[in-house]
This record gives C-alpha cells, structure tokens and sequence, in this order.
C-alpha cells in the first residue's frame, strides 16, 4: 500500500504527543530551565500595570541577566486564578483576594502593593471645553440612570457658569471584568448606598444602564467618538490618549484632579491604618490634596513556595522595585508608593521562605 | 483485496473518531464545569435575562437572543454576497482578473479579528451612528429600527461578521462551483439558456456544497468574540431594534472569563459555552435535515 | 429578439455578482489603507530582528512573535491536517453509515464553537495537569480549531470530483485505497488545500485561546514546552495599551501578519498549480 503520507502524518502525530508528555513532566510551577544558568519566571495578571512590570522585569533583567521574568496581563482574575492553580509563580491583581480565595488556597499567600493607580471620569459634552465638576453621589445617580441629561440640576450646581446642552448623557462603563471597574464601583458604593444595594462591588457588574466598550482604550475610543458621553477609564489612558477628565471631590469636600501627586496623598494617607496583609481599599481617602478614586495595585506571592530558586529571585526583584523601581513610575504616569508603605513592605518580605 | 479496504476503512475512520473524541470531550468538559451553575439554574438559565455577578445571579437568554440575532443578520448580508462573489470568479469574470479577485477575498480572511475589532471601532460605528442619525422619525417609529443613534449596537455587529464570513463562505462556494462539470453548463447553453439559467442549473447541481459553504460561515458567525464585542455594545437587553447594544454569547465569556473568580460565576460563564455548544448542534441538525430533503429530491450525486 | 425578460433577469443577475464582488472589496480597502496608513511607519529592520522593548526605549520589535506565530501554527497545522483531511477522507468515502453522519455533524459544531472555549479546554487538558503554559499547548488549541473547516471542506471537494475518474481507476484494478489516495485525492489537492489555507488564516488571527495555553513571553523562546509569544497577543497587549508607540507598533504586528497569511496562501497555490500540471488534470 502506497501510503507514505499517512505513515508520515501518523509519525509526526505520536511524535508531538510523545513530546507534550515528556516535555511537561516536571511537578513544580513555572520552574527554571537550568538553575545555576538561566531562571525563567512566569507570573500573570492585572493589565493597568503592564506597562511598569514590563519596565521594570525588562531593566531588572539588564541588571540579572540570567533572571527572565514573564509577565502576562490576563486580568487581575486570571492572574488570581493562575496562581490558585500554581501553572504561575505569581499573580498580580487590582483588586485584593477575597478570604475564600485564600483559605482555597494551597499555601499561605502574600499581597505587596507596588504601584498606585487612579480611574477617572472622562466625558466628551459638545460646547464644553471647561474642566467639569464632579460629586461622588452624582456620578452614582448618573451611573443608576437617575441622572439622564447633561443640564440636570446636580451636575449644573457643581460646574457654575459652564453651558451644559439639554443633551441625554450616554453612560459608558467596561463590557470585560477589570481591576478598573473594581476600583470605581468600589469608590461608588463608599458614597452612594443606593449604588451599594442596586449594584455592588466586583470586578464585573450588572450596569443599570449605559454601553460596555471593551478595555480602557475601548471606552476611551466610545467616549471620544460619541457626543454627550461620559466614562471611566485608568488615568494613564486619560493622560496619554489626551481626553478630557473632570476633578472628584474627595472626602475632605476639595475638588481633586487625579494626578501622581494627588493619588500618592491618597495612599499616604492610608497608611496610617495599614492592615498587615496590606488588602486594603484606599478609595475615598481621607486627606487633604487625596484623589477619592484611586488604588493599590498588588503582585502576589506564596510565602513559601517550592522553588526555591525562583523564590529568592522574586524576594530579590521586589527589594530592587521598591527602591529603585519606583524611580521610572512617574514617566509612565503612575503614581509611587508612599515611604511610609514600603517600609512595612520591606518587613513583610521576610516572610518568604528562600531557601 | 477486501482485507486491504478493510484495513484502509479502519486507519481512515480511526482520524475521524479524533475528531468525534475532541468534540466529545469538549462537550463533556463544558458539561462538567458547568455543573454548579446547571445545578442551581436549571432551565431557568436559558429564559432569564438578568446577569448579575455581584449577586449571583445568571440568566443566559440576552447572550442567546444576541448570538443568533447577529449571526442570522450576518448570514442574510454575507450569504448574497459571497454567492455573488463565488459566481462572478468562476463563471462571468474575465480570467485575467480571476486570481487577483481570489487573492483579494483571500486577502479578507487573513485579517485577525483584532483588526476588524478596532476598525469596527474607528470607521463602522461611527459609519453606522451616521446612518442611525440620518434615519427618517416616520422608520424611526418601527422597532426594528428604534433607539438613540449610538453607532455600537446590532447592525455593526452584523455588519462586522458579514465582512468576516464573506471569504470563508465565498471560498468555498467559489471551488464547488469550479467542480461542477463543464457539460453541466454546456447542455443548458445547448437548450437556449440565459448566462443566469445556465449557472442557476450548476449552483443546483452543487446545491449541497454550497449550504454546506453557508454553514461553514455560520459556523464562523457563531464562535467569532474579538470584532463583534468592540462593536456591539455589550449590553445584556433583549431586543429587536438593529441599533439597540446588545451582547453575545462568545462576548461575555470573553469578557468575563480572565476575572472571574468565584465558583458559581465561572460555572455560569461555562454553561454559556455549554449553550452555544448545545445551539450549535441544534443549528446543524437543522440544516441537516435541510440537506437531506434537498438532496432526496434529485439524487445526482450517488454515493461513492 | 431584444430585452426579453428572461434576458434582462440574466443581465440583472450578472450585474448583481458583480455587484457583490464591489461590496466586498470597500471593506477591504478601507480595512488595509487603515492597518497600513498606521502600521507601515513602525515597520522597519528593528521590527523583525529585535524583541519587545518597554514603553519609551526605541528599537523594540517583534522578532519572538514572529517566530512564535509561525511555529505556532505550523504545529497547528500538523496535528490538523492529517486529523483534518484523513476525516475528510473518511466523510466523503464511507458518507452513507451512521458513524459518518455522527463525525460529520461533530465536525460542523466544532466549528461553531468560539476559540475562547476551546483554549480553555486545551487548558484543563494541556497546560493544568502539567502546571505548565507551553508552545505545544497552543499548537493543540490551534489545531482544534483547524481540523473541521479542512475536514469539512475535503470531504465537499472530494464529493465533486467526477465518477469517471474513480470508476477508471477500480476498473483499472486498484483497491479502495489506492484509487483514493493516488487519484481523488490529488484530484481535489486544490480545493483541499484552500481549505487548510482558509483554516490556517482563521487561526493565525485567534488571540483568545493562546491567552490560556501559549500565555506568551517578552523574550525569545523555541522551547516546546515553554510559553511563547505570538504576533496575535502581542498586538493584543500593544492595542489595548495607553501608548502611542505601541499602538504603531500593533498594526505593524497586524500587517507583518496578514502577509504572512498570505504568502501561506500564494506558495500553496502555486504548489498545487504544480501537482495539477504533473497529474495531467
């Protein structure tokens, strides 16, 4: 029978599935390729600090370049869940673990805040050009489809003298779960009871009302191209893509245009009561000069974990991200973690077993 | 001789039961990380509508009315055109322009859906709010076209998937037509038949190819998630209007999927994979049917 | 005899393909004048011999991706087209018996399944049981998606081809077998290998199910068991991404890939031009 080619097919077909199983044997997470040459080191999650892990992980490498470090932004979600899972050596999440997640966990697990973010309210009203004014509670009602037109009453009383048209508001929230959202239903559900009850807080929500864009940049892109808009988007995107967003009035009744500045004050001024495990909300800070909607963004570790290798690499890389890291936050627009915090941190890395 | 086909027919079905094992165990897959949420649910997953993941509650029927919605919408654009296309490249076109015409429809499905997304994003919605605005009140009035003129929404979604479908569809139908046999075309020519007639009687003679080259674009409709989340407004609302938002299966999952982290939500983001799983088949059976009674009518093609 | 109807109805009828034809092409044009107006500035020599940089450092490109894409699918390819064509095979030979029916209707529902779902199956079947995001996890999960369009398409196409040639070649005393594999078989070769062109461009463009098993990696790998990059998700992170650079950097990624598709696309035609003229069809 002349079947070469399907001889040939059958062969390269064991030949893939002989090596998938060979290949994969090792028990350990995310392991080292060769211990004393090359480590690689897989971690996954949130998607706003993307930008500053890859920084980071790439200007870390500069310095160990036999430590590669693989970050992926799947989603704070994912990155919980990878590291659940153990396929990652750790995770990253905007949002703090919920206690059932870590008492499923396999091993006891860390949360280290490492950078600060802000989400802001972005708009696009025609004929307004000023900076809008906006309240906590406002954004709830406009959120809950109770405020429905630009010129109603509430959103006029905080912006006097600005001509706001007699056009329907057109809500824009997120369609994906997002560390994003987390952090604005969050703020929302501090100031608005109502929000709280008909809403509630999770990374994903049942929106009352309004249109889903996909990630930052798609709301971003709903909201630039559709009169009488509003959204929230992280401020790195307001900033870079050059939208126009509207200050928040904080918990000390000033209103606050979110900048690197405005949200470290935020995060200063929560580290007076610090939890241990550093999960905390820092939305509606206290303070004077604090931006109300911003945030810690945390990478996630086991405290004692298999590798070892790996283990003291990580310990190693966060020392460096702590101090010198947090010198390129800045330039890529987020904001750096307060003295007072990376103090408890420093201390809070002992933990980890290397060895 | 008989051990020899015997031999054949079990090297060749054992590829085919792969395939049947790799879909099987996906189904059972789906079944099994679905379970909490069919536990708890039950049939009221596919008639409710509220999505709810701060409280627990998941209701599947906006994502279902959304899938099949856009798809159809989709298939009623992209089935005309892709024929059209098919005709034109293999029977009424100049031969020279007969490879650059396939390159370009070619062309069409190398684009990821990445791309279609953001060009969704950047020129059809705001394409389509133009068309949304310029709509008469008197149209305005029926429910089909109803709703402030936000461009994302139903008609991008249908508009996008037709684009997408368009080449795979038009591909297929575009090689089953080249196989028709010349004497096909000749005899009706022979008879007096018009260019139309002659090709009506090889689209006929190809009739199963070519629903199955319609299927195969469903198909694509069905399962596609980047392009059709960034144009459709993602939100859960069952409705007619072609301008309303609205959500799709495969768009929540995607959306939802990477941050969910509780069990129950998970369960109830799979079981949607589960009903599409499940609305595929069905999908197909129907068409099955369909082919049968077409091909039971004229039994052209023998079997082999 | 002027302008019958039935005439005219012919005239319209053809006026209508072409139509159609014209249709198609404005999406496409406006499609590609938009990936290649934003794309063409960040392609330059960097873009194929450098890995990703950060944000702000100049010189950054795709090369792991690159690589990644291609080794991706041609593992794709190689565990679907054999699954692929031999179930084709199978489909249009034995198309009558009850098994047939049952594999043929899989085929098609698989189809319909969106990519998402199937990366998370080649997830909990590939990557979990070994903790472990790897090349070839990706490659499954491809290859998935592949096998019922190139199945689905073969067996279409091998229908199509005429009686005479099979019944010459069991007159002439070949087996089952032979007569398959060294006439049909060939006989529909261009066809067969539109649709593994078709299936292939499906899944060169998926990001969603390498998200689970190819995962991705800043930095160079070849490695089958450990996590690699892909233009797709590459693009995916530059687009969704706040900057400007990167942004270019993306539709760079999207045309480097549509080219890629499609010299796929014109190799394999011109492979099976070949085959055609050698066999005498």
């Amino acid at each position: 029978m002349n079947t070469p080619s399907l001889r040939h097919a059958a062969l390269t077909v064991a030949t893939v599935v002989l090596t998938a199983c060979g290949g994969g044997a090792q028990p350990q997470p995310s392991a080292a390729e060769n211990a004393t040459q090359n480590l690689q080191i897989n971690g996954a999650g949130a998607t706003f600090p993307y930008p500053i892990y890859s920084k980071w992980f790439s200007e870390y490498n500069k310095l160990h370049p036999n430590v590669r470090i693989n970050y992926q932004s799947i989603g704070s979600g994912g990155g919980i869940r990878q590291l659940l899972n153990q396929t990652v050596f750790f995770g990253a999440t905007d949002g703090p673990m919920a206690d059932e997640q870590l008492k499923s966990a396999p091993g006891p697990i860390l949360h280290l805040p490492t950078v600060l973010g802000a989400v802001v309210p972005v708009y696009n009203v025609p004929g307004v050009t000023a900076e809008l004014k906006f309240t906590g509670p406002v954004l709830a009602d406009m959120y809950l489809g109770e405020v429905k037109k630009w010129n109603d009453p509430a959103i006029a009383k905080l912006n006097p003298g600005v001509k706001l048209p007699a056009s329907d508001i057109t809500i824009v929230h997120r369609s994906d779960g997002s560390g994003t959202t987390y952090i604005f239903v969050d703020y929302l559900s501090k100031v608005s009871p109502e929000f709280k009850t008909t809403v509630g807080v999770n990374t994903s929500v049942n929106w009352p009302v309004g249109v889903g864009g996909k990630g930052n940049e798609g709301v971003t892109g709903l909201v630039s191209q559709s009169p009488g808009s509003v959204g929230y988007v992280e401020l790195i995107y307001a900033l870079q893509t050059k939208i126009g967003f509207g200050d928040v009035q904080n918990a000390a009744g000033e209103f606050v245009k979110a900048s690197v500045d405005s949200v470290t004050r935020a995060a200063a001024a929560a580290s007076a009561n610090m939890p241990a495990d550093f999960r905390v909300s820092i939305t509606n800070a206290e303070g004077a000069g604090s931006y109300p909607i911003s945030s810690f963004t945390w990478i996630l570790l086991y405290e004692n974990p298999t590798d070892k290798a790996a283990a003291k690499a990580m310990v190693d890389f966060m020392h460096w991200a702590l101090s010198d890291g947090q010198k390129y936050c800045a330039d890529l627009g987020y904001a750096p973690l307060p003295d007072s915090v990376v103090k408890l941190e420093e201390a809070a890395l002992q933990k980890i077993k290397v060895s | 001789m008989r051990s020899r086909d015997l031999g054949f027919r079990l090297s060749v079905g054992a590829f085919a039961a792969a395939l049947l094992l790799v879909v099987a165990a996906i189904g059972f897959e789906l079944a099994r990380q679905s379970w909490p949420s069919l536990q708890r649910f039950g049939f009221d997953f596919w008639r409710t509508s509220t999505w709810d993941p701060v409280a627990g509650e998941f209701g599947a029927l906006p994502f279902i009315w959304g899938t099949l919605y856009s798809s159809i919408l989709a298939l009623l654009i992209a089935t005309p055109i892709s024929l059209g296309i098919a005709v034109f490249v293999s029977e009424l076109c100049p031969p020279m322009l007969r490879s650059p015409l396939i390159f370009l429809t070619e062309l069409l499905a190398a684009i990821p859906s990445i791309v279609y997304g953001l060009w969704g994003i950047f020129v059809l919605v705001p394409f389509v709010r133009m068309l949304e605005t310029w709509t008469p009140e008197s149209v305005r009035a029926i429910s089909l076209f109803s709703g402030p003129p936000l461009g994302v929404g139903m008609l991008a979604a249908g508009l996008v998937l037709a684009v997408m479908v368009v080449p795979f569809t038009s591909a297929v139908a575009r090689e089953v037509l080249k196989t028709v046999p010349v004497t096909q075309r000749e005899a009706a020519y022979a008879l007096g038949a018009t260019r139309f007639e002659a090709i009506r009687a090889a689209m006929f003679f190809a009739r199963t190819g070519i629903v199955g080259a319609i299927m195969l674009g469903f198909g694509r409709a069905l399962g596609e998630t980047m392009a059709v989340t960034m144009v459709i407004g993602n939100n859960p609302q069952v409705s007619l209007s072609l301008f309303a938002p609205q959500y799709t299966m495969s768009a929540v999952i995607a959306n939802e999927f990477t941050e969910a982290t509780d069990e129950l939500y998970l369960s109830a983001l799979v079981e949607i994979g589960l009903v599409l799983f499940i609305i595929t088949l069905l999908v197909n059976g129907l068409s099955r049917a369909l082919i049968w009674s077409m091909a039971r009518r004229m039994p052209s093609k023998a079997a082999a | 005899m002027t302008a019958s109807p039935r005439k005219i109805l012919s005239s319209l009828f053809v006026a209508a393909c072409a139509l159609s034809v014209a249709l198609a092409l404005v999406p496409l044009v406006l499609i590609m004048f938009f990936v290649i107006s934003q794309g063409i500035q960040s392609l330059n020599l960097d873009f194929f011999i450098h890995d990703p940089r950060p944000v702000g450092e100049v010189g950054g490109g795709m090369r792991n991706a690159i690589v990644g894409t291609l080794m991706l699918t041609g593992l794709a390819a190689a565990i679907a087209v054999p699954i692929g064509v031999v179930s084709g095979i199978y489909l249009s030979e034995y198309r009558g018996t009850r098994f047939a029916s049952t594999v043929r209707f899989a085929a098609d529902t698989l189809n319909g399944v969106p990519s998402i779902v199937i990366g998370v199956f080649a997830y909990g079947v590939a990557v979990l049981p070994f903790r472990h995001f790897s090349m070839l996890a990706g490659g499954l999960a491809l290859g998935i998606m592949m096998i019922p369009i190139i199945a689905r398409t073969t067996e279409e196409l091998l229908l199509l081809v005429p009686h005479a040639l099979r019944e010459g070649a069991l007159a002439l005393g070949a087996t089952r077998a032979k007569a398959v594999i060294t006439v049909l078989v060939p006989a529909a070769l261009p066809g067969i290998i539109t649709g593994v062109v078709l299936a292939l461009a499906r899944v060169a463009g998926e990001t969603a199910p390498l998200l689970f098993t190819s995962f991705g990696n800043p930095f160079f790998s070849t490695s089958l068991t450990q996590p690699v990059s892909s233009i797709t998700v590459q693009v995916f992170n530059y687009a969704i991404s706040p900057y400007e650079d990167w942004h270019r950097q993306a539709w760079a990624g999207a045309l480097v890939l549509v080219t890629i598709v499609l010299i796929c696309s014109v190799l394999a035609r011109l492979a099976t031009a070949r085959v055609a003229r050698i066999g005498g069809q």
